[in-house]
């Protein structure tokens, strides 16, 4: 037995896997152009924020060939992830969706029970959502870094046309460092984020590529952790249907 | 497994993969029409977002990159100027202009003078300020009679063949200088001596060294590094 619901809108589908190629390869463009001069200090100076000062990124990390190629990959590649931005986060603005990623009240504690059922500490899937407090806080810092991505991007992109961004981020140099440090994290979550798509809920990819779920599969239903219940055999038998407490 | 669910996964293994491939394939020579057109797109923009009042400002009390101040050229040896061979130095400003003007280094000292403490953006992502000191593009644009006919503005330079053409606008921003003083100093030899352009407006390689000529010109032609595949514009 199933329980079919239509989970994510095209919109968002669409969304998310073009900002998967755009992130791809702004980050490793990025990345290229950073290996030209891989450290944040200015000439004759220092900079005790990166402890790697110096050190390239992996080659097989980066993406452009060289710093000309990865800087038009970079500049080109932008409008169509800002295009694709602003249309998911107009979507989901004007269609209510918005509820489903912004925290409020509450979350914090839901987060906490999240961790603890993830830690063994608590024995039952806290029920929430279309997405658990811990998912939601990431999905809702994710546009959030796009948009310090964005405006920090313009600040070292035009630091003399668009000064008056640059000085949102001090000056130039601190500009850099943000529009890095931003992109860093934002790649962290991703790679936590695509982790626990296929640790926990790999039936949640269907939702993102034909818009269905099927809720007799959901984590809360296997009460799944990472790797624990990850494909629960016996979900389509009526009992396994049965909500849990 | 049922069926639906081994179609699912295959088909976002397949998207997802098809999509990685096809970034990572695609190198900036079979996208390069695509990636063309993108520059030629963000030209329109960037010259439509350029401000004459938009200026760079570096705080008074900034640091000055003094001698750790980068230099390059694209010659095998610092390139310096060999009176004895070659005559007085002299720049020379031509082109579109009713009067072509051809300035020693005293000429240049007696015009008007700017200093000023600004960036150098580097398109590597650093940058590095110092104070520069010489005359405006626009001063001599106007002391020559710059014609209607003058869109752009090339910059050469007795670097080997290095040179880079600029639009007008950039050129006649007030930070933009043919620079023959840094930090209170003659510009050394490894700097562009005698003479270079200078600007925060462009990145570094739009800023040539060595400079014998300013030729104002109806369409642009290219550049050093530009030709090499860096964008033209090579505005900030
Ligand atoms: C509108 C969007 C963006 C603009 C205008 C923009 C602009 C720029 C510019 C001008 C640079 C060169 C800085 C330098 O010369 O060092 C740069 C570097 C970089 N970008 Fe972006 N960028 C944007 C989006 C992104 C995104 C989405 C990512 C990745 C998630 C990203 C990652 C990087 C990285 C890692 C660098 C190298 C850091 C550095 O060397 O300063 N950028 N970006
Ligand atoms: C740069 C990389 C990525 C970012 C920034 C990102 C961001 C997001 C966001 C914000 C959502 C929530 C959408 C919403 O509810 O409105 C989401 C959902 C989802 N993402 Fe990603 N994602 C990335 C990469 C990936 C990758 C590589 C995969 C799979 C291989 C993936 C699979 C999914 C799935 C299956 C969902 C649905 C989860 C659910 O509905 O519970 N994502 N992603």
């Amino acid at each position: 037995m199933a329980e079919l619901v239509k989970r994510n809108h095209w919109i968002v589908r669409l969304t998310h896997w073009v900002n998967v190629i755009a992130i791809v390869v702004m980050a490793g463009s990025g990345m290229r152009i950073f290996n030209a001069h891989p450290s944040f200090a200015r000439p004759g100076e220092h900079f005790a924020l990166n402890p790697w000062e110096g050190h390239a990124i992996p080659a097989w990390l980066t993406f452009g060939s060289w710093l000309g190629g990865a800087r038009h990959w970079h500049f080109a590649m932008m409008w169509i992830l800002v295009a694709n931005g602003v249309l998911y986060i107009g979507f989901l603005w004007l269609h209510g969706e918005w509820r489903d990623i912004v925290p409020r009240r509450g979350d914090a504690h839901s987060a906490l029970e999240m961790i603890k059922f993830y830690l063994f500490v608590r024995r039952d899937h806290p029920i929430g959502g279309k997405h658990n407090a811990l998912q939601k806080s990431a999905y809702f810092a994710m546009p959030i870094l796009g948009v310090i991505i964005v405006l920090s991007g313009l600040a070292i992109w035009k630091p003399v046309t668009l000064g008056f961004i640059t000085v949102l981020f001090v000056n130039y140099k601190w500009a850099r460092f943000a529009h890095f440090a931003a992109m860093a994290v934002l790649l962290l979550l991703a790679l936590v984020h695509v982790f626990m798509v296929f640790a926990v809920d790999p039936y949640s990819l269907r939702s993102m590529i034909t818009g269905w779920y099927n809720r007799a599969r959901s984590p809360e239903a296997r009460n799944a952790r990472p790797f624990y219940h990850l494909l629960a055999p016996g979900v389509e038998s009526a009992d396994a249907e049965a909500p849990r407490p | 497994m049922s069926l639906d669910r081994r179609k699912f996964i295959t088909v976002s293994a397949a998207s997802l993969s098809g999509a990685l491939l096809a970034a990572c394939d695609a190198n900036p020579k079979s996208a390069g029409r695509l990636l063309a057109l993108a520059e030629a797109r963000n030209e329109t923009v960037e010259r439509g977002l350029f401000r004459h009042a938009a200026v760079d400002r570096v705080p008074g009390s900034a640091k000055l990159a003094g001698k750790d101040f980068p230099k390059y050229f694209i010659s095998d040896t610092v390139p310096t100027w060999n009176p004895a061979a070659r005559g007085v130095w002299r720049l020379e400003v031509s082109g579109a202009v009713r009067t072509p003007l051809s300035l020693t280094l005293d000429d240049l000292i007696k015009l008007p003078r700017i200093t000023q403490k600004v960036d150098h953006f580097c398109v590597e992502g650093w940058n590095a300020r110092a104070v520069w000191s010489g005359v405006r593009v626009s001063d001599l644009a106007r002391l020559a009679g710059a014609t209607n006919d003058a869109h752009y503005v090339d910059f050469t330079s007795f670097d080997s063949d290095y040179h880079e053409s600029w639009d007008m606008a950039s050129a006649m921003h007030a930070q933009t200088l043919v620079a023959y003083g840094m930090d209170g100093t003659l510009l050394g030899p490894a700097h562009g001596a005698p003479a270079r352009v200078h600007s925060p407006v462009k990145l570094g390689y739009k800023n040539t060294k060595y400079l014998t000529k300013v030729i104002f010109m109806p369409a642009k032609n290219g550049g050093y590094w530009s030709d090499l595949g860096y964008e033209w514009y090579g505005g900030t």
